[in-house]
């Protein structure tokens, strides 16, 4: 594990020396937060301190700042995540159509609490606000794949096809 | 100039009016809680976050925040709308239902704009129950934290980040678990905090407060073995007299000993000696390095909060300070020393309590290396001005008709270049006194150097000293420092001496002094309240304090001697950038 995140390390620092900063007015410099903190994200799949203090120094900015945007998104994680998150929806949308019932039922299944990591690394389980398919409620997005209109039944089945994806 | 209607009434307002500030022109009021600006200092805060001030605005469905709207031409402000009244009420009773309700133990009770606020609106029951907050406080040497109080005004925010770019208060998470936390929710003490305490003297609530030593001061006061020492700062005299009702400059010297020995303490003592005896010392070191080509500019080192934020933030810089220690350890180095030897006294019976408008001066207190001897600390306990005023009620003394006294010798003569060390521009100026003398065997007639004077919060000075032109740069507030330290860094300016010191206005504008509530011409009057100590006082060098020149000659020889850098100098710490 050591050594796969230091791998993902050293591919996000080639990132941010690439991006050149020099002449760029302070405004300009913050505006690039954002952008930075999601390719972190992507590169190694979570935010932790270490890499927060190297985007605030690419930056020329307080960590304090770092932390608060890391914190405020959703989407920014500061602990390691699964190789498969699951983004359960529980807008108001999904609610009514039944997400806290999926929701349950992937927390039990996989024995987890939200935020969490299974043993195996695989899964993470992440409620979200609105991700924008209430045509689909219920709706969860594991990894790159959305699902919807999903009943608790179909959780285990999802599971499963991912397990056995692992294990061929 | 736009014309306004403000309850009817035709006002002209400016182009840059906010509804608040044309109400506030015109004379009006409108309740605000998150709102603050410190004009003076180019600070502020408005997040528009609390909802208090809000206002009727003819011909617009809802109503608007007052501090974050701005006035147009015809506009008709409606202030005592009902409906406006009933939204503060309901916006401060939102925020009560979230907040821990022992107002009556609260460290904040009376001074707090919640509170304050709750009452003005009338607010005698709340039909809003809910979930509540729980976190844990944080304690450090000198400030406390309970972010159960915090109502995120972001005040501390703006202080922590724009005034003083020390950045390590930030709100983080959103919605209800949103909080202001220190970077990765260390606690302060393990962080780049620089204990100046500007969050403290701005908090509306009691979610930033001094960690108080009130309880360890009363037991050595009634512990016959201890010997009680006081010592007090030159910015207290004028302002402790505000906590008891008194204009601010008001300057209640003579009423702060007597209090003091009504108290119980053994011996006043004054730190304006130490600032005398720092002068000598910085003075003799910054000579030093002009003659033989030391290290330049030399920065001055009094101010606790700006020497951490220097290890912190620019450890390359860190042979600039001067090495001399702030008035406040110089002292309490002398007392357990010189003091102890001609009172016949063990140092360790002896309690150095000081008296300071400052928060990191309990935090400078606590700094291991700044010691004399690993035996005992040399400054035991420090108190803020506000936690002096406090143990003056406590004790049930009427400030009003206390008695004046006079400090004790032989460390209570000072003169008036150690009185401006409160004040921006004032260890500067009082360095350049006896500078001046010494390097010019001259004596200087005119004392008061105008170019040090003022209350803008970056100035450069020069000054002529035998035809040497001397550079000076003062700084107040840490961001202005930042942009002095990159500047001499970047070699863009060149400069012998810079006073930095971290609060507005300096000393006076400590974060431990009586609350200004966002008002800057209390701070201003206190400045100029030192000026006319200094003013008043027949010796105004340090070099002719007699006292001083007593200490030398029996106990530390001569400026800058094995003696005096052993007791009166101290190092400094590379420290992480967080």
């Amino acid at each position: 594990m050591e050594k796969v995140y230091e791998h993902k390390l050293e591919t996000f620092r080639e990132y941010l020396e690439s991006i050149d900063v020099e002449g760029y007015t302070d405004e300009q410099r913050k505006s690039l937060l954002i952008q930075i903190l999601h390719k972190a994200q992507e590169n190694i799949g979570y935010i932790p301190t270490e890499v927060q203090k190297l985007i605030a120094q690419k930056l020329k900015i307080h960590v304090s700042r770092v932390y608060g945007v890391v914190t405020f998104y959703n989407f920014f994680s500061t602990k390691p995540r699964g190789k498969y998150p699951i983004n359960i929806c529980l807008g108001t949308a999904c609610y009514v159509a039944g997400a806290n019932l999926i929701y349950d039922e992937f927390k039990k299944f996989l024995n987890i609490e939200p935020e969490e990591v299974t043993e195996d690394g695989l899964f993470s389980i992440h409620p979200v606000r609105c991700l924008g398919a209430c045509g689909l409620a219920p709706v969860v997005k594991i990894g790159e794949d959305t699902y919807g209109r999903l009943k608790v039944s179909d959780v285990r089945k999802i599971i499963r096809e991912y397990t056995s994806k692992e294990n061929q | 100039m736009p014309k306004i209607y403000i309850n009817g009434d035709e006002f002209e307002a400016s182009e840059n009016d906010t509804v608040l500030t044309a109400v506030q022109k015109f004379g009006g009021y409108i309740p605000t809680l998150c709102y603050l600006n410190l004009k003076d200092i180019n600070i502020e805060n408005k997040p528009s976050s609390c909802r208090v001030c809000m206002v009727e605005i003819e011909g617009r469905k809802s109503l608007a925040p007052a501090c974050t709207t701005p006035v147009s031409e015809g506009l008709r402000i409606n202030t005592l709308s009902r409906q406006a009244v009933e939204a503060r009420r309901t916006a401060i009773q939102l925020l009560l239902s979230d907040h821990p309700q022992d107002c009556l133990q609260c460290p904040k009770n009376g001074e707090c704009d919640l509170q304050r606020i709750a009452s003005e609106l009338n607010i005698v029951k709340n039909p809003f129950m809910g979930k509540t907050t729980n976190y844990k406080q944080d304690i450090s040497t000198a400030i406390i934290r309970d972010p159960n109080k915090c109502i995120m005004c972001r005040r501390c925010e703006t202080m922590c980040n724009d005034f003083q770019t020390v950045g390590v208060l930030s709100a983080v998470e959103r919605g209800f678990n949103a909080v202001i936390k220190p970077t990765f929710d260390l606690p302060l003490e393990e962080t780049a905090c620089t204990f100046c305490g500007q969050c403290v003297a701005v908090c509306p609530t009691g979610a930033l407060e001094e960690d108080s030593y009130i309880d360890y001061v009363w037991k050595d006061l009634v512990n016959e073995k201890k010997h009680v020492v006081v010592q007090t700062a030159p910015a207290v005299r004028v302002a402790l007299a505000e906590e008891f009702g008194f204009e601010p400059g008001t300057i209640s010297t003579g009423k702060l000993v007597g209090a003091l020995k009504l108290l119980g303490f053994d011996k006043v003592f004054d730190t304006n000696f130490g600032a005398d005896l720092t002068i000598i010392e910085e003075a003799t070191e910054f000579k030093e390095r002009l003659e033989n080509d030391g290290f330049l500019p030399m920065l001055t080192s009094c101010c606790p909060g700006w020497i951490k934020f220097l290890e912190h933030q620019f450890p390359d810089l860190i042979e600039m300070p001067s090495s001399a220690k702030s008035p406040q350890q110089m002292f309490g180095a002398i007392v357990k020393s010189y003091y102890a030897q001609k009172a016949n006294l063990e140092p360790k019976n002896i309690t150095v309590v000081s008296i300071m408008p400052c928060l990191a001066k309990k935090y400078e207190a606590s700094r291991k290396e700044i010691n004399s001897s690993p035996d005992y600390k040399d400054v035991d306990y420090v108190l803020t001005t506000r936690e002096l005023a406090k143990m003056i009620k406590e004790a049930g003394i009427n400030f009003t008709t206390v008695p004046e006294r006079s400090y004790d010798n032989p460390l209570g003569e000072s003169t008036g270049a150690a009185a401006i060390f409160g004040r921006t521009g004032g260890v500067a100026e009082a360095a350049l006194r006896t500078t001046y003398e010494w390097l010019t065997g001259r004596e200087l007639r005119t004392v008061e150097f105008q170019a040090l004077h003022g209350y803008e919060s970056l100035r450069v000075a020069e000054v002529d000293i035998n035809g040497q032109i001397i550079k000076i740069g003062v700084a107040y507030g840490l961001g202005n420092a930042r942009k002095l330290l990159e500047a001499i860094r970047d070699k863009k300016i060149d400069l012998h001496l810079i006073e930095i010191m971290a609060c507005p206005g300096g000393c006076v504008g400590g974060g431990g002094q009586p609350y200004h509530h966002g008002n800057f011409e209390v701070i201003k009057k206190r400045i100029d309240a030192l000026n006319v100590i200094d003013r008043t006082k027949i010796i105004r060098k340090s070099h002719e304090n007699p006292y001083i020149l007593r200490l030398y000659n029996e106990y530390l020889e001569k400026p800058g001697s094995e003696k005096a850098q052993q007791l009166l100098h101290t190092h400094y710490l590379e420290r992480e950038w967080l």
